[in-house]
């Protein structure tokens, strides 16, 4: 399918990392990356299908190159706009994290969207809520172990 | 067991929304649907009413179970958790993995780069624009489906993907996309429009479907 990430695992190359993250959660199921719970479980669906389809894929390379000198506005009225419905959304159902006191595939899926946020200068003072779980989740280390500041093909001068 | 029926807010039109209703008949769930005006009013969606209903202020929105979720794909989800008989995914986890890569490529990599609010940002480039997007990502599909399928897009089994290639299908063809290229994909989605489940989930065929567009 020409796209990142692609997994190739157990004999057979996955792409959509949340296709890839469901196969892993069924394949290796300890630590749960899903509650059990089915209302929970669709909790943590809807947020990372939120970010995943409503607004990584609309400030994705492809599209910004379309949009030419509007390229910043643009990501930054996207991810404004997705921001603004996540807020809402996560003042119902977070503790610590995105839903309840355990971290799941919404969490994983948060992170680097607020990543991808700060590189566009998007102002994050309206989202208290998506600020404090995006920082308690960067104290964990498998989120800082695969932080793009640390990985092999990270550019000199973005390394950690 | 609910003991009130499930409420759907979508659009007749909107691909999400039939997704969603294509599910909840194969499933056999009776379900009562409150049509959300995409266009009229700046967007009925964008109402302080339905922002009461879904704070996502989005469709579809499916309420269920004392819940409400938006998010086609997590309502699918949800259905399939709880109510999971006849099932939407395959057992077996490479298959499910199909199923979803498939369902994830359209749903993300498809349907959003054309849905109305970045159309409306195109201006003049809108029908270009939704005809590059599209061909764009059923090239990578056919690809795909030459792999996986059988009937259906996996297998010989009705799954979750093939509840996204059907709705996808109809915006190609609204943007008079050339299916001409996507053999597999243009079988399929045929073989499917033949289910009950699919005929009685189409946008022709909807509460709010305006009379020239009724079938």
């Amino acid at each position: 399918m020409q796209q990142v990430p692609a997994l190739k695992i157990d004999g057979i190359t996955l792409s959509q990392s949340l296709a890839i993250i469901h196969y892993l959660e069924d394949t290796r199921p300890n630590p749960r990356l899903l509650p059990q719970d089915p209302k929970k479980r669709a909790q943590v669906r809807m947020i990372s299908d939120h970010i995943a389809s409503g607004i990584q894929p609309l400030q994705n390379l492809s599209v910004l190159k379309q949009m030419g000198e509007r390229k910043t506005e643009w990501a930054q009225k996207c991810i404004a706009s997705g921001f603004q419905a996540l807020e809402q959304v996560l003042q119902q159902t977070a503790g610590r994290y995105c839903v309840g006191d355990e971290v799941s595939m919404a969490d994983l899926c948060l992170v680097p969207q607020v990543a991808n946020a700060e590189r566009f200068s998007v102002d994050l003072g309206p989202y208290p809520t998506i600020t404090r779980i995006n920082k308690a989740l960067l104290e964990l280390e498998a989120f800082k172990v695969s932080h793009p500041s640390r990985q092999p093909d990270t550019p000199a001068e973005l390394r950690a | 067991m609910a003991s009130e029926k499930p409420i759907l807010y979508g659009y007749f039109r909107s691909s999400c929304s039939w997704r969603v209703r294509i599910a909840l008949a194969l499933k056999g769930i009776a379900y009562d649907q409150v049509p959300v005006n995409l266009l009229k009013d700046g967007g009925q969606q964008l109402s302080a009413e339905f922002k009461a209903v879904n704070p996502m202020q989005q469709v579809p929105a499916l309420k269920i179970d004392g819940i409400t979720l938006s998010q086609s794909l997590a309502i699918i989800h949800y259905l399939e958790d709880t109510r999971p008989n006849p099932r939407l995914l395959p057992q077996d986890p490479k298959k499910r993995a199909q199923v979803r890569m498939i369902s994830d490529h359209i749903a993300s990599g498809i349907q959003p780069l054309q849905n109305l609010s970045v159309l409306k940002q195109m201006g003049e480039r809108k029908t270009e624009w939704a005809q590059k997007c599209i061909a764009s990502g059923f090239q990578a599909l056919e690809q795909v489906l030459q792999q996986t399928a059988g009937r259906y897009c996996v297998g010989d089994e009705v799954s979750m993907a093939d509840l996204c290639l059907v709705p996808q299908v109809a915006n190609a063809e609204r943007f008079s996309v050339d299916l001409g290229p996507y053999p597999t994909i243009t079988r399929i989605n045929k073989a499917l429009l033949e289910l009950e489940a699919f005929k009685v989930s189409h946008p022709s065929r909807q509460p709010d479907t305006p009379a020239e567009l009724r079938a």
